[in-house]
């Protein structure tokens, strides 16, 4: 019978079991996952659930019985300590040894950690996890200062969740501009207003320097000296590849596992999907790493239809979104190489959209609570639609017009 | 609980039975529901939960908000009945009702 192992009880790993089990695998079916829940999904996490808004229940993608029903053998809360590829086996920290004809790995990626003096305090968070947000959430009492470092989606998302529950919240950002590296300058703008009118203060060009206090951080410094007291820090400054048990099996990495379009790393019986793997995008001709729910999913499933040798390029227009109180922003398309930007309507009207074009053709766009022409977008930057700015600018013509 | 049945893209019935709270996504997807993506886990921003319900039922729900139905429109095969089931959430005088998933959802 054929074995396959899944390591990594997330997004991906839960998308593989989905789609091997519907595409018609009988064999056995095992999902090694260090965390101890049922596979869930983490965007809630800086959103309702970290609010307390959204039942520890309601995050998980399936029930167990569903895992029971299409016959997988769960390790829950067990982590896969060794991989050996020649052998085709896996050791799990418990000394269970697991071996497998075909292998997916779906890691995830880690917070990145600053490397200052006192990030080890007590009271200084990353947010990654189910465990992460138990140990936030009593932090978040109402009155309570935040300190959140990094201007990125989720350490905005988590501010304006925290000042929705009544903290003092301040934004620490090191670049010049919120979300500096997905959005555009007049996207940045809206949301540091937005955040601004909440109350939240927005603190740009801060590099943090140190994490002061004795047993608890009771501040932050930044480059310049100014403290900013704190009762609580949430460390959002982006995240990186799990990649150590794959290196250390001798599979190639560069800024995640690297695998090629089928999502096969540099060993034919091991797979990668999600945010661990780097992987090509055949339709904007580079190499990324993605982090999101989107590239997770298909990945994922592409890769499980590889693993049955059912030969399936995963070629997507990714796509992402981050809810900042009541603002939905919704970014279709990687942007990065655009050599021109075209904003429709006006971002004081609070529903916008800012295209990126790249000699010509539509490559990418970024809407503020606009969903139609964040649908419209999806499909027309698969089409490699080169539009009329004049058209494209105009606000009063629909997007799928063009 | 409210029972709701969704028909599947292949034809198939699947009854489910979920708590009152919860969106009829949740329900399909807890379940397994073939055609329910739900990529986006109820955020209203990807479109793969799309639904058309039974049109003796459509009037009862409560009407969708300008998100989705810019959302819908822009979705695969939309109908007058579509919507998007994650922002259907389950109410006790749900019960009975039933939805069919398309036969895709982009
Ligand atoms: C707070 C937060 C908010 C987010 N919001 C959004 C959003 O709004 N929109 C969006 O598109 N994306 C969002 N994301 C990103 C999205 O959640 C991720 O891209 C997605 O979860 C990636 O799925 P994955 O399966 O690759 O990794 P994960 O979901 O991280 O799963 C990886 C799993 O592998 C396990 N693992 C690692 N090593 C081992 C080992 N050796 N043995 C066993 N298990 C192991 C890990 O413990 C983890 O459980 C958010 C992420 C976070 C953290
Ligand atoms: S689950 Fe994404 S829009 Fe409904």
């Amino acid at each position: 019978m054929t074995t396959m192992v899944i390591i990594g009880g997330g997004q991906a790993g839960s998308q593989a079991i989905d789609t091997l089990r519907r595409e018609g695998f009988a064999g056995r079916l095992v999902l090694i996952g260090e965390e101890p829940w049922l596979p869930y999904q983490r965007p809630p996490l800086s959103k309702k659930y970290l609010a307390g808004e959204f039942a520890l229940e309601r995050l998980p993608f399936r029930h167990r019985a569903f895992y029971d029903e299409h016959r997988v053998e769960l390790r829950l809360g067990r982590r896969a300590e060794r991989l050996e590829a020649a052998e085709r086996r896996v050791t799990l920290d418990d000394g269970e040894i697991i071996a497998y004809d075909r292998l997916l790995l779906c890691l995830g990626a880690e917070p990145r950690r600053l490397a200052c003096p006192g990030a080890q305090l007590s009271g200084v968070h990353a947010l990654r996890s189910i465990a992460d947000v138990e140990r936030i959430r009593p932090d978040l009492r109402p009155g309570a200062r935040l300190v959140v470092v990094g201007g990125g989606y989720i350490g905005l998302e988590t501010a304006a969740t925290a000042r929705q529950m009544g903290c003092e919240v301040t934004v620490l950002e090191t670049a010049d501009r919120l979300m500096n590296r997905v959005v555009a300058p007049e996207t940045s703008a809206y949301f540091a207003a937005e955040h601004g009118r909440h109350g939240i203060s927005i603190v740009c060009g801060a590099r943090v320097e140190r994490f002061e206090g004795s047993a608890r951080v009771d501040g932050v410094v930044c480059a310049g000296g100014e403290r900013h007291p704190a009762d609580a820090v949430i460390v959002g400054v982006g995240a990186l590849p799990v990649t150590r048990l794959a290196q250390d099996a001798g599979l190639a990495c560069d800024n995640g596992i690297t695998v090629d379009e089928y999502c096969a790393t540099s060993d034919p019986a091991i797979f990668a999907a999600g945010d661990c793997a780097n992987h090509p995008s055949p339709h904007y001709g580079v190499r990324v790493r993605l982090e999101s729910v989107d590239n997770a999913f298909e990945q994922a499933k592409a890769a499980a239809l590889n693993m049955l040798d059912r030969r399936t390029v995963h070629d997507r227009v990714p796509w992402f979104w981050s809810d900042q109180f009541d603002n939905k922003l919704l970014i279709c398309g990687l942007s990065q190489g655009h050599d021109r930007r075209v904003l429709r309507g006006e971002p004081a009207g609070r529903a916008f959209s800012v295209c990126y074009l790249r000699n010509g053709e539509l490559i990418a766009l970024e809407a503020v609570n606009h969903g139609k022409d964040y649908m419209a977008a999806r499909k027309l930057i698969l089409g490699r639609l080169r539009p009329d700015l004049g058209r494209l600018a105009d606000p009063g013509i629909e997007l799928r017009d063009l | 609980m409210p029972g709701v049945v969704f028909i599947e893209p292949g034809g198939g019935r699947h009854a489910v039975a979920a708590p009152v709270g919860v969106t009829l996504m949740e329900a399909a997807r807890q379940h397994g529901v073939e055609g329910i993506l739900a990529q986006c886990g109820g955020a209203g921003a990807c479109a793969t939960c799309h639904v058309y319900v039974d049109p003796a039922w459509f009037d009862r729900l409560p009407p969708a908000e300008e998100l989705e139905t810019g959302m819908l429109e822009t979705a695969w095969e939309p109908r007058a009945n579509s919507r998007l089931s994650c922002q259907v959430t389950l109410t006790a005088d749900l019960d009975g009702l039933t939805v069919t998933v398309p036969a895709r959802q982009r």
